[in-house]
């Protein structure tokens, strides 16, 4: 007796706690009520296809961080060759892990391999002939490059996600190669903006200019060369290709980039147009005001992405404040602010997939979601209530149970509810009912063969019990490698039924068995099991 | 209340004729596939989707008389439906391209089929709901989606090995094979997208099948305790009868909630609701016919080398058909 009590208990309890966990949030947000919050911040959220909202898989091409530290590397070995006196002829970037050295004099041939050694912690040697030498990135430095560009990646695409205001995104790192990086903005309906912030590599550069503005490349060369240690950019132009383009000859060198700002707002010139005013940090300003100082009266290029957007004249020393002009629009200059707060991309971004979700669509499936569940649901009721009558109410209620405890373990995991998962948790449901069908069906079998009332109860849910163990590990090794295969919606419903299945064990064995115990416990003499 | 009650169908005797009635099907499928192919949803075949919604009923051929004139290509290869409820005016257009897979340009080919109905004045009209997938991700998906089906059959053929016999799980992979089997050929005949979601419906509907298989060869494990005197083809009989009543009652149960899905879903939920009721009907019925009468061919052929019965080609010459024995109700201490 005591025994059943406890059984009664753990029953209730656990309805109990999954049904404030799972359930009371959904009515409570219903009826505007927002207490307790502790459990409101539980509440099931809509998944991307229920709510509305954007989602974009990128991939980072890794090899732009790969060409970017070669060319870096061959760049410092430059400096270093050209500090040491050691002369050589071309040196070139033959592909995004490679690059070549030519003509080493023989005579300095043992200079060099001890300038060259400075690279090699990042770079294998190999000797070719006429003083040829060719370096190639070692593979462990490559996979390293590109798994933190891809990591890099994602976090500056938080930060940017984060400065939209969009709430609970989600960015995670996806696909077989681990280059994929998949973003999910519910509730944001202009695709365009966010796809545009997203992506935008950000990279600013503030360098000198040498010479131009000047309309063609050549009018900036001389001896038809681009001057060492320097290289031309194009301007902005209004469409990229534009004829109107102009070009100009800027140090190689920056004077300060992005990764030296503090801080970047919207803000107007002196003409009160849209401008980004930005905060240098200490270090950042310390270097600006060196270099503005010593060159008073040049112009200094704004660089942002490739293209200058302005070239002002440097006037005075300017130490931690600058402002970038340029023919922008207020929100252009709004995303670019919010664009240089987060930082630049070391390698570009491109879409592999988009997806949109009008908030009306969302509706519309989770009224058609629902509208199935209840329909399916009832039928399943009606069904087993005309079928097993009185033990049908016994049914009906571990059904009830398992939908609660499903929901409960839903919200409490934190999961997405998506339409699938809608599809998923009435089919739980419906499949679920088998193991009530199961017992009862062995139940009637031995009420038949002639036993007791109570004797059949206990031998219809013993016997089952290993076939029910048998029946969901087959079952959960089949969700298991759905979730393994799943991306999005697909895993809500795996998770769905994983936990479905884990419930409905519990509900069909224990609790069923309990609600049968307590009633017959009621009564002395059983001769009849309405079955 | 009883739906089959104290029932002795020989079910094994009908093997032949339900093997052969599922090789009709699956080759019909095979017929399909090799002739017109299946079709793949975008997840998987790549391509551009654009859901739209007209203030206005527009006829469908004035949105593919749009597309013929405006969109580069012309509408050849589109596929223009109608999208969930009529009364709302909603057009799915369908494009296999999508714009360069690079930069930001993936959405060029959805801003093409945009202004293609803008500029011939099709109706006003919103843009609801787009999906632009690109060729990687369709091909990266393919490859996972067999994996998953194929890995999970093994997991399943392994606990049933290992929880049974070895040749019970034969038994229960062959049946779900042929499930697979058959519910693809029935989504080929009748035309539908190959999608994530019925891929998922698949893996779903492998379980139940499962499911439902070991429910029988459970019986049939207790009955091979209490059965010592009767031969393996009669304890499977007696097995399949016993539970027969269960095995449809749960078929009907989960055949509801899923014409539930079917019915009341709405477009989204349509294949996978599709796959899932073809999928418990094939499920079911291979669990009677087929599932038991393949742990009867391999036992006979492994224990019996005498009777070296073709399992896998042409109909064996029919046995003789033993008279049926009463069934003892089984009560295995």
């Amino acid at each position: 007796m005591s025994n059943l009590r406890w059984k009664v208990i753990t029953v209730v309890a656990v309805t109990v706690i999954f049904f404030a966990v799972g359930v009371w949030p959904l009515i409570a947000q219903r009826y505007g009520i927002t207490q307790p919050s502790w459990l409101m911040d539980k509440a099931l959220k809509l998944g991307l296809d229920l709510k509305g909202g954007v989602h974009l898989v990128l991939r980072v091409q890794t090899d732009d961080a790969l060409r970017l530290t070669t060319q870096q590397e061959m760049e410092r070995l430059r400096e270093t060759l050209k500090t040491r006196n050691i002369a050589t002829g071309a040196m070139d970037a033959t592909d995004s892990t490679h690059f070549k050295v030519d003509g080493v004099a023989p005579a300095q041939d043992a200079a060099f391999r001890d300038a060259a050694a400075e690279v090699q912690a990042n770079f294998d040697r190999s000797a070719g002939t006429n003083g040829t030498y060719v370096f190639t990135m070692k593979p462990n430095v490559q996979i390293n490059l590109r798994d933190e560009s891809v990591v890099q990646a994602r976090e500056t695409i938080e930060r940017r996600v984060n400065e939209l205001g969009v709430t609970e995104p989600s960015i995670a790192q996806q696909g077989q190669s681990g280059d994929q990086i998949l973003v999910q903005l519910p509730g944001v309906t202009d695709v365009n903006r966010a796809k545009e912030i997203i992506r935008s590599t950000g990279l600013l550069e503030l360098k000198i200019v040498e010479n131009g503005p000047s309309p063609t490349k050549e009018g900036l060369m001389t001896n038809n060369q681009v001057p060492a240690g320097m290289e031309i950019v194009p301007g902005a132009a209004a469409t990229p290709g534009d004829a109107g383009t102009m070009y100009y000859l800027v140090k190689k060198a920056a004077v300060v980039s992005g990764t030296d700002l503090r801080n970047a707002r919207p803000s107007l010139d002196e003409n009160n147009q849209p401008a980004v005013a930005f905060t240098l940090s200490n270090e950042g300003g310390r270097k600006f005001g060196n270099a503005t100082a010593q060159n008073i009266g040049r112009q200094l290029a704004i660089i942002l992405d490739g293209r200058v957007q302005s070239a002002p004249r440097i006037e005075s020393q300017i130490r931690s404040e600058g402002r970038i002009t340029g023919s922008f629009t207020t929100e252009e200059v709004q995303n670019l602010a919010l664009i240089l707060r987060s930082g630049a991309l070391s390698a570009s971004l491109t879409y592999l997939e988009e997806r949109t979700i009008g908030p009306t669509l969302g509706a519309d499936s989770i009224r058609s979601g629902v509208l199935a569940s209840v329909v399916g649901l009832m039928l399943v009721v009606v069904f087993m209530l005309v079928y097993y009558k009185l033990s049908g109410v016994n049914a009906v209620v571990a059904l009830v149970l398992n939908l609660v405890i499903l929901l409960g373990l839903m919200a409490y995991i934190g999961a997405v509810m998506t339409l699938p998962g809608i599809a998923g948790f009435v089919l739980t449901m419906g499949i679920g009912v088998d193991s009530n069908v199961l017992i009862f069906e062995r139940i009637k079998e031995e009420l038949e063969a002639g036993r007791g009332v109570r004797a059949s109860i206990n031998a219809g849910f013993n016997r089952v019990f290993w076939t029910l163990v048998d029946t969901h590990i087959a079952a959960l090794i089949s969700v298991a490698f759905l979730f393994q295969f799943g991306t999005g919606p697909i895993r809500g419903f795996a998770v769905t039924l994983f936990f479905g299945l884990l419930s409905n064990l519990f509900t069909s064995i224990f609790a069923s068995k309990t609600l049968f115990e307590l009633v017959l416990a009621e009564r002395r003499q059983v001769n009849t099991l309405s079955i | 209340m009883h739906i089959f009650k104290d029932t002795h169908f020989d079910f094994l005797r009908w093997r032949w004729h339900a093997i052969a009635l599922s090789w009709v099907v699956i080759l019909a499928g095979a017929f399909v596939f090799f002739t017109r192919g299946i079709p793949l949803g975008i997840e998987f075949a790549g391509g551009t989707a654009v859901i739209v919604k007209f203030d206005q009923p527009v006829p469908a051929q004035n949105v593919r008389a749009a597309m013929d004139k405006s969109f580069p290509g012309g509408a050849d290869n589109i596929i223009i439906q109608s999208y969930g409820d009529p009364s709302q005016n909603m057009y799915m257009i369908r494009v296999p391209s999508v714009g360069a897979e690079s930069g930001a340009a993936l959405s060029s080919t959805k801003q093409q089929v945009v202004d293609a109905l803008t500029t011939n004045n099709v109706g006003k009209f919103t843009e609801v709901g787009t999906e632009i997938v690109g060729p990687a991700v369709g091909r990266e998906l393919r490859s996972r989606g067999i994996w998953a089906t194929v890995l999970s059959l093994i997991g399943i053929l392994l606990y049933i090995a290992f929880r049974f016999q070895f040749s019970f799980g034969v038994g229960a992979v062959v049946a779900t094979i042929h499930d697979l089997l058959v519910t693809l050929a029935f989504l080929a005949i009748f035309r539908y997208d190959m999608s994530l979601n019925v891929i998922a419906a698949i893996l779903t509907m492998t379980g139940y099948s499962t499911n439902d298989t070991i429910v029988i060869f459970d019986r049939v494990r207790e009955n091979l305790r209490g059965m010592r005197r009767d031969s393996l083809n009669d304890i499977i009989n007696a097995s399949v009868n016993q539970t027969l009543g269960r095995t449809i009652i749960t078929a009907g149960t989960a055949l509801l909630t899923s014409l539930a899905l079917f019915f009341f879903g709405g477009e989204v939920l349509h294949g996978f609701a599709f796959t899932m009721v073809v999928g418990i009907i094939t499920g079911t019925y291979s669990s009677i016919f087929i599932a038991a009468a393949i742990v009867s061919f391999w036992r006979g052929t492994t224990t019996r080398a005498a009777a070296r019965a073709p399992a896998t080609t042409a109909p064996a010459p029919q046995q003789p058909q033993r008279k049926q024995k009463p069934q003892r109700k089984v009560r295995a201490s």
